[in-house]
């Protein structure tokens, strides 16, 4: 069905599943119990999870697939934000004109970087992409002031010239993003006994907008471009020599994972409509290769459920403080109440990118498929009665 | 004339800094093959050690001044630090004030066990995986240690004094003959060159005159034709990789009186250090080198309010320009051997 195999399409259903019946599925605990703060089914957090999912979709397009490891991935999620936020300053409040052009303005800015960085590869290609990131992210900072509005962000005003709409609503506040007149903040929430479900507008376009990348990956992975693309990974040498131009098919798979990332951007600034120049730093394109490999490069699923993952624990992890430590431990007798706090203590609440960062070492040492991998060879370790045949297509290749 | 010598003078500091590094890095993977990631993480460490020895330093013990009254009119609480205490307040305060000079003999055997640990305990397992990998891994390994090190010293920058003598700056204009107050030279920075000069000669001495030094540049040419001739140049290597470590901090240990130790300060000169090695040529130890000192004086006359005004932002983006257009044009950089990877 529409154009996939079985696998494929049960893949995207359950995918669509999931990311639709997400503000049921996170919230799996009680408003009011101990475990509530391990939900995640806030609009906030969920629009980060997938929209993060799209940008680490688009990464895993060029690095994954193709090979190529860029360090700046986050240049384009930035350049997304801004002209998303341009959008709405100067032409209206709804985030269809906006995502438009943060895709074809990130689009764009992929197309002369890439142009450039693709002639070298390897290493020579990350510093290249880190060196232009960088150099974005510095003039953000100081001399494109004016567009970018320097430190403190580009934010919406009141005076904006907003030529369809108004710049300030009958009240005198700024308007709000909205979808043909749906607001993107509004959130219905249901109360079901001691649970409270949030279903938020702009969740549910970003999810959309998620499925519809995703679905578009899945294509691009099965297409003989992306079989073209596989080919560039495993051997460059041998492409070149069967008399192959490769690099116009590095620089469409550049083009594209620049594209989602501009969506990604385009999408941030939707849900809230401003944009800082720290977006594009290279720590921020650094988190994007963490969420591609601890999911899974070269995996389909694996970058979603990596970008899940480190959002989820970011926010999450970053919340428990010594007193949640100690009401864990209660039952312990208070000398070990207290050794186990000091021993936890470092890795959670503040200090959440040491555990990050140990866990990305380990995966990288022993799991280089990320979860997807690890997932996998559970389940070998479940099935392995059963022929092994059928299992050897599902098999990641681990990235390079 | 005078604004030009200013300028090479404000570049030497961070090219110092920046060459320093850059030896380093280009050390690592002229022997390994590795391209290191954690390598700014080793020079924020060795600015660590400074603050640590200082802290060492000024542990105190309190006593009760009955002569003195505090504002509350409570006899006055006195620390003495035990230093002082046990040298005399003479010697005691002198030690205080040069702990960051002393930190230099602290931070060697730091940071060579750190090397080691690092080299022998996780980079061992990754010469035969690509280098996206030992990327990937040293990047976390980064990010492991930096953590550790806001974990225990927080995240604001801890500021690190020189000794009293390199406070402040002279007139430096006046000893080549040109007016006073023309160029005004703080003395730490000058201390910082002549520093990163003794070590750039020292290594690249110890690589030119030493026995050791000769296997490893063989070994750097040709590492199987070495092994074939019955050398264990694996446990060279590790002792460079020490090396290279060490140099990081030592850069680290005396940039802390310039730029107050932060825990993020590895990775704000990572990047630039990895574009000096690309510039120089990767593996090129003269080219590491030079470059670093190029980067840094051109950074400092872009700075140059002359030279902003006709364009502006070249000071921010200067530094990766320069790395593009060589990547581009040059692959194996200034210096770099033909054929080491020129891809």
């Amino acid at each position: 069905m529409l154009g996939l195999n079985k696998r494929d399409f049960s893949l995207l259903l359950i995918v669509a599943i999931l990311a639709l019946c997400a503000p049921f599925l996170l919230n799996p605990f009680p408003a009011d119990s101990a475990m509530a703060q391990f939900n995640a089914g806030y609009p906030d957090l969920m629009q980060r999870f997938v929209i993060f999912g799209i940008f680490a979709i688009g990464f895993n397009i060029l690095f994954g697939l193709t090979g190529y490891l860029s360090f700046g991935h986050a240049a384009f999620l930035g350049v997304g934000s801004y002209s998303a936020v341009w959008m709405f300053k100067l032409l209206s409040m709804n985030v269809i004109p906006a995502i438009l052009l943060s895709v074809v303005v990130a689009g764009l800015f992929s197309l002369l970087i890439g142009f450039i960085s693709l002639r070298r590869s390897g290493i020579y290609f990350s510093i290249l992409t880190l060196a232009f990131a960088q150099m974005s992210f510095n003039l953000a900072y100081s001399v494109l002031t004016p567009i970018t509005n320097g430190e403190t962000g580009l934010q919406l005003t009141l005076d904006d010239p907003r030529i369809l709409g108004v710049s300030r609503t009958e009240d005198g506040s700024i308007p709000v993003t909205n979808f043909f007149g749906l607001e993107m903040r509004d959130t219905y929430e249901m109360i079901v006994g001691p649970w409270s479900f949030q279903f938020n507008n702009g969740y549910y376009l970003c999810a959309v907008l998620m499925l519809l990348s995703f679905y578009i990956a899945i294509r691009i992975f099965r297409s003989p471009f992306g079989m073209m693309l596989r080919a560039i990974k495993s051997n460059n040498t041998r492409m070149t020599y069967t008399g192959l131009n490769a690099r116009p098919y590095a620089l469409a798979a550049f083009v594209i994972s620049g594209m989602y990332a501009g969506l990604a951007g385009g999408l941030l600034a939707s849900m809230d409509p401003l944009a800082g120049a720290e977006r594009m730093q290279w720590t921020a394109s650094g988190e994007v290769v963490l969420m591609t490999i601890l999911g899974g490069a070269g995996t389909l699923i694996g970058p979603v459920l990596g970008a899940g993952f480190i959002k989820y624990f970011e926010n999450i992890f970053s919340k428990i403080n010594d007193s949640v430590l100690h009401s864990w431990f209660s039952f312990m007798p208070d000398g070990l109440e207290n050794l186990l706090v000091t021993l936890v203590h470092p890795f959670v609440g503040k200090g959440w990118h040491l555990t990050l960062g140990l866990l990305f070492m380990l995966v990288v040492i022993f799991l280089p498929g990320g979860l997807v991998e690890g997932g996998q060879r559970i389940a070998r370790l479940f099935r392995r009665k059963k022929p092994d045949d059928a299992k050897k297509s599902t098999q990641s290749t681990p990235a390079e | 004339m005078d604004a030009i010598i200013l300028q090479i003078l404000n570049g030497l500091d961070k090219g110092s800094a920046y060459a320093l590094i850059a030896l380093g890095l280009t050390l690592i993977f002229g022997t390994l093959g590795v391209v290191n990631f954690a390598h700014g993480a080793l020079f924020m460490i060795g600015a660590f050690c400074a603050v640590t020895l200082q802290r060492i330093f000024n542990i105190s013990y309190e006593t009760i001044d009955e002569s003195r009254t505090d504002f509350l009119g409570n006899p006055m609480t006195v620390k003495t630090p035990y230093i002082e205490h046990w040298f005399g307040p003479e010697m005691g305060g002198a030690i205080i004030d040069w702990s960051v000079p002393l930190a230099i003999l602290f931070s060697i055997p730091i940071m060579i066990s750190i090397g080691f640990i690092m080299e022998r305990g996780l980079i061992k397992h990754f010469y035969k995986r690509p280098h996206a990998d030992q990327i990937l891994v040293t990047f976390g390994l980064a990010i492991v240690l930096q953590e550790i090190i806001k974990y225990f010293y927080g995240a604001n920058p801890i500021p690190t004094g020189a000794p009293e003598v390199f406070r402040g700056s002279f007139d430096f204009g006046v000893m080549l003959g040109f007016d006073p107050n023309a160029i005004i030279y703080p003395y730490w920075r000058l201390v910082y060159f002549a520093f990163a000069a003794v070590i750039i000669g020292g290594v690249f001495a110890f690589l030119q005159f030493t026995t050791f030094g000769m296997v490893v540049r063989a070994g750097m040419a040709d590492r199987e034709t070495v092994q074939l001739l019955g050398i264990n140049i694996d446990k060279r290597f590790t002792i460079m990789f020490g090396i290279a470590a060490a140099v990081a901090g030592l850069a680290g240990v005396m940039y802390a009186p310039i730029n107050s130790p932060n825990y993020h300060m590895g990775m704000d000169f990572l990047v630039l250090s990895f574009v000096v090695v690309v510039v120089g040529g990767m593996g090129s130890l003269p080219g590491a080198v030079l470059a670093g000192f190029l980067l840094g004086v051109l950074e400092s006359f872009a700075s140059m309010n002359e030279i902003k005004s006709i364009l502006p932002g070249i000071d921010q983006i200067i530094i990766y320009l320069v790395a593009i257009i060589i990547l581009l044009t040059r692959p194996r950089g200034l210096m770099g051997r033909k054929g080491v990877m020129e891809d």
